[in-house]
């Protein structure tokens, strides 16, 4: 430890969209890992890690779902890479109104990877293990700059609805709670 | 709560424009697990053989198999099954991708479809919702393309489709159904294309349930490292720049001649070159780790999908080199032809020319370059435009109806149907069995379990039995004692044929790739699924219990109900027979002993039908009874014999 700064881990999925070879068992393992009971279905539908695939255009990415937002970006793209042409949102990750992808099919709730978080502790994500071409690869980096202190449930609570109604109406009403409960 | 299956088939009535979602029952998934084998029980119950393959009461059906849509790696292929206008026959074709599992998710197990539209209409499966929608842009449209087009009005980019191109939809025999990397072929296009279903598209969102789930995580997972680790598993031919097996092996033209000595390091480099620039990456099917397909970008084409042999049939047909096959399946795919049979026609036509039965008049403007030639006629067949009408219908039909002895280049296909451009000097006992009596119409979808030749060193011998997990017992012992130059003995010829024929019915059933089981024993002995492992896998995703000997007797269940259809149609001793040039040196005396040990090892009288002890101990009753109704069997054919009985083993 230096500075007394705690290094963190990062944990990522290196992604090569020149080894993917489509095959989707990505989508199997994930959508099989995150069933309950673990393993009772498969659904790639539910899957947090898609293979995005337009074949003709030879186009083969995977990507994983990331954050939910409430609205569609402004800024969508469409990229040229090696001469091959990404369609807008090829590369994208979040869970968003603009399209299907990384919704729960009958819900619509957002999904998000959680590397496979789980206890014990698996030694890859599934969709890094099912996937023995490479062309996703999990790794561990360490990172300066301290961790985060876990914040605590109220904590988050608290600034959700700061967020919401402003930090002087939160105040006010924290006030008012304290004032009658002394009564 | 039914497992690994939806238990829901979709019944389309294209004739009506009505669809129905029907409820299946259990027991027969105990009966005949699913993909061909349910199929086949459908098909008896409803297409009795007076129905023509052209009538709308012939029924095309789509079969997921068992295991699609669960975590087992490689199952995908989908099964497609009618009756042929080419054979009369069943007919029986499969392809990979990703449109059974995708149909399962829909909540199918079968799309069964019967009738014919009025106008080319495609079909929209999304889950609960399916509409038979109007095809009439699409007329005309190569295969890949109208997925693309169909994907794209629908705005359903996940979605998979299955089309055909202009050679169904003009009902070419030699047509396909195309689907992403893989097609459909021997002679199944053409009845969709009959009945006037240009494509069908599938999405879908349903969660697929496993009985034992842990239970069978714990066996897939390993499975993805080890097929992929697996020298003997995908397609491995596909993956050699070196060709030399293949060129020097396989005959040349319309199945005339090997061309020893064509092959040489210099052509490999060239022929290498040529593939290297037009592949844009290897694919794979549906939750599997081997990548057996090419995608292929050449010059001026679309994109399109190579798989197996296909990439040499072309070329070696016309005699032109490996590019002129890539360039014409730029061509044919989105046509929807099939790879291996319609070379040979091309060939066939060729040499027809050259034989003066077709003339100028038949061919006006014929080029004098066989490549041209090539691409002339593929468009005539197509469209059925003039000599191309009877070239349709496949070399059998078409040296028939152009007459002037035409006949006698038809010497390449048995029951109607082209074979592999195979020609070889010795009989081979086992092979003979295999190409008279297969169903599935070619020798590639009957043959692979039992190695095709000895190993000559004995410690090598040794070493192979000793890891042969796949191979029932008796097989090892007559592996080792089985020396080169010699013919494995009646007894092993048909318990050999017998082997590799029920693995290719499991695997049509429960929907694994044959490059991962049935195809793959033949070469290196360490197919990933066998008799022995695929029980657990079915037991585990289904929750039914299944030892080997169950998973046998399915197959055999199946192999007999198929038969049964083929022997309702009419199909007797006297249609099972190899091309009659396949050896140069034959041995009638021979053959018939082999065909004698054959049927009575299967329980078939001397004439190839089952009898009805066989059929009822399968649980075939219904089969039974049929015949003896419809006099296939008389009584006393009926009763069992002591030699049939006594000859008769499970394995």
């Amino acid at each position: 430890m230096t500075d007394g700064l705690k290094k963190k881990i990062v944990k990522e999925i290196k992604v090569d969209l020149d080894k993917c070879i489509g095959c989707r068992a990505c989508e199997v393992a994930c959508s099989a890992f995150h069933a309950r009971p673990k393993y009772s279905s498969t659904n790639p539908a539910r899957s947090r890690i898609r293979v995005v695939v337009d074949d003709l255009n030879d186009v083969y990415v995977p990507i994983r779902a990331g954050d939910y937002t409430p609205a569609e970006c402004t800024g969508r793209h469409t990229y040229t890479i090696n001469g091959k042409e990404y369609r807008e949102c090829s590369f994208c990750g979040v869970s968003c109104p603009a399209r299907d992808l990384f919704k729960e099919p009958d819900s619509g709730l957002p999904l998000k990877c959680d590397m496979c978080e789980d206890d014990p502790p698996l030694s890859e994500p599934m969709c890094v293990q099912v996937c023995p071409h490479d062309a996703l690869v999990y790794i561990e980096r360490e990172e300066e700059g301290g961790e985060e202190e876990p914040r605590e449930e109220m904590e988050i609570g608290l600034e959700a609805l700061a967020k919401k109604h402003g930090m002087q109406k939160v105040m006010d009403a924290l006030a008012r709670m304290s004032m009658s409960k002394k009564r | 709560m039914r497992y690994a299956e939806t238990g829901f088939n979709l019944e389309i009535d294209l004739s009506r424009g009505s669809v129905e979602r029907v409820a299946t029952d259990p027991r027969l998934t105990e009966l005949h697990l699913g993909g061909q084998g349910t199929a086949a029980k459908i098909q008896w119950d409803r297409v009795p053989p007076e129905v023509e393959p052209f009538s709308p009461d012939n029924l095309l059906i789509f079969s997921t198999g068992l295991l699609h849509g669960t975590p087992v790696p490689g199952a995908n292929r989908t099964a497609v099954d009618t009756f042929s206008p080419q054979t009369n026959l069943y007919s029986h074709s499969l392809f990979g991708g990703f449109f059974g599992p995708e149909l399962k998710h829909a909540g199918y197990d079968k799309i069964v479809i019967r009738g014919k539209a009025s106008e080319l209409v495609y079909l929209w499966i999304n889950n609960d919702k399916v509409e038979i929608r109007d095809a009439g842009h699409l007329q005309g449209k190569g295969a890949l393309e109208t997925g693309a087009l169909i994907k794209e009005e629908l705005k359903e980019s996940d979605a998979q489709v299955a089309a055909i191109g202009l050679a169904g939809e003009n009902r070419v025999y030699m047509a396909t159904i195309e689907h992403a990397n893989s097609s459909a072929s021997r002679g199944v296009g053409v009845i969709m294309g009959d009945k006037r279903l240009k494509a069908i598209a599938v999405r879908g969102t349903k969660d697929i349930h496993v009985a034992r789930p842990a239970e069978l995580f714990e066996i897939c997972n390993p499975m993805y490292q080890a097929i992929y680790d697996n020298p003997y598993c995908g397609d491995v031919f596909l993956h050699e720049d070196d060709e030399e097996w293949h060129v020097n092996n396989f005959a040349w033209g319309n199945a005339r001649e090997r061309q020893k000595g064509f092959w040489n390091k210099e052509k490999e480099k060239q022929w290498t070159d040529i593939t290297e620039s037009v592949r844009l990456r290897w694919t794979a099917c549906y939750n599997c780790p081997k990548d057996c397909h090419q995608a292929i970008k050449y010059p001026g084409r679309p994109t399109y999908f190579q798989k197996c042999y296909s990439k040499l049939t072309y070329a070696m047909a016309a005699y032109k080199e490996l590019d002129f096959n890539y360039d014409i399946l730029g061509v044919t795919q989105e046509h929807g032809l099939d790879g291996y049979s319609t070379p040979q026609v091309l060939a066939f036509g060729i040499e027809l020319y050259e034989a003066g039965i077709l003339t100028d008049k038949d061919l006006p403007g014929f080029p004098s370059d066989s490549g041209e030639r090539f691409f002339y006629l593929v468009e005539k067949i197509v469209r059925r435009e003039g000599i191309g009408d009877a070239l349709a219908n496949g070399v059998y039909h078409a040296a028939r109806q152009i007459g002037k002895g035409a006949e006698k280049f038809d010497h390449n296909s048995t029951k109607k149907f082209e074979q592999l451009p195979l020609k070889l000097k010795m009989i081979n006992y086992p092979y003979f069995l295999m190409y008279a009596t297969g169903a599935k119409m070619t020798i590639t979808q009957t043959e692979g379990s039992y190695p095709q030749s000895p190993i000559a060193d004995k410690k090598e011998r040794e070493e192979f039995v000793k890891n042969w997990d796949a191979a029932p017992e008796r097989f090892k012992k007559w592996f080792l004692e089985w020396e080169p130059r010699t013919h494995p003995s009646i007894e092993e010829s048909v318990h050999i044929c017998d082997w590799n024929e029920t693995m290719h019915y499991i695997d049509d059933a429960i929907g694994t790739c044959a490059f991962l089981s049935s195809f793959r024993g033949q070469f290196g002995g360490r197919p990933p699924y066998h008799l022995y492992n695929l029980p657990n896998f079915i037991s585990h995703a289904t929750g039914m219990d299944l030892d080997s000997d169950a998973l046998w007797e399915i197959g055999r269940r199946n192999r007999n109900l198929i038969r049964a259809h083929n022997v309702r149609r009419g199909l007797r001793r006297s249609d099972e027979k190899p091309p009659e040039d396949h050896w140069k040196i034959r041995d009638p005396e021979m053959e018939t002993k082999l065909l004698d040990a054959y049927y009575e090892f299967k329980g078939w009288n001397n004439d190839g039908i089952p009898t009805k002890e066989t059929l009822d101990e399968l649980g075939l009753d219904y089969v039974s009874e049929d015949f003896l109704e419809r006099g296939i069997l008389t009584d006393s054919e009926g009763q069992p014999s002591k030699e049939i009985s006594a000859g008769k083993e499970k394995k």
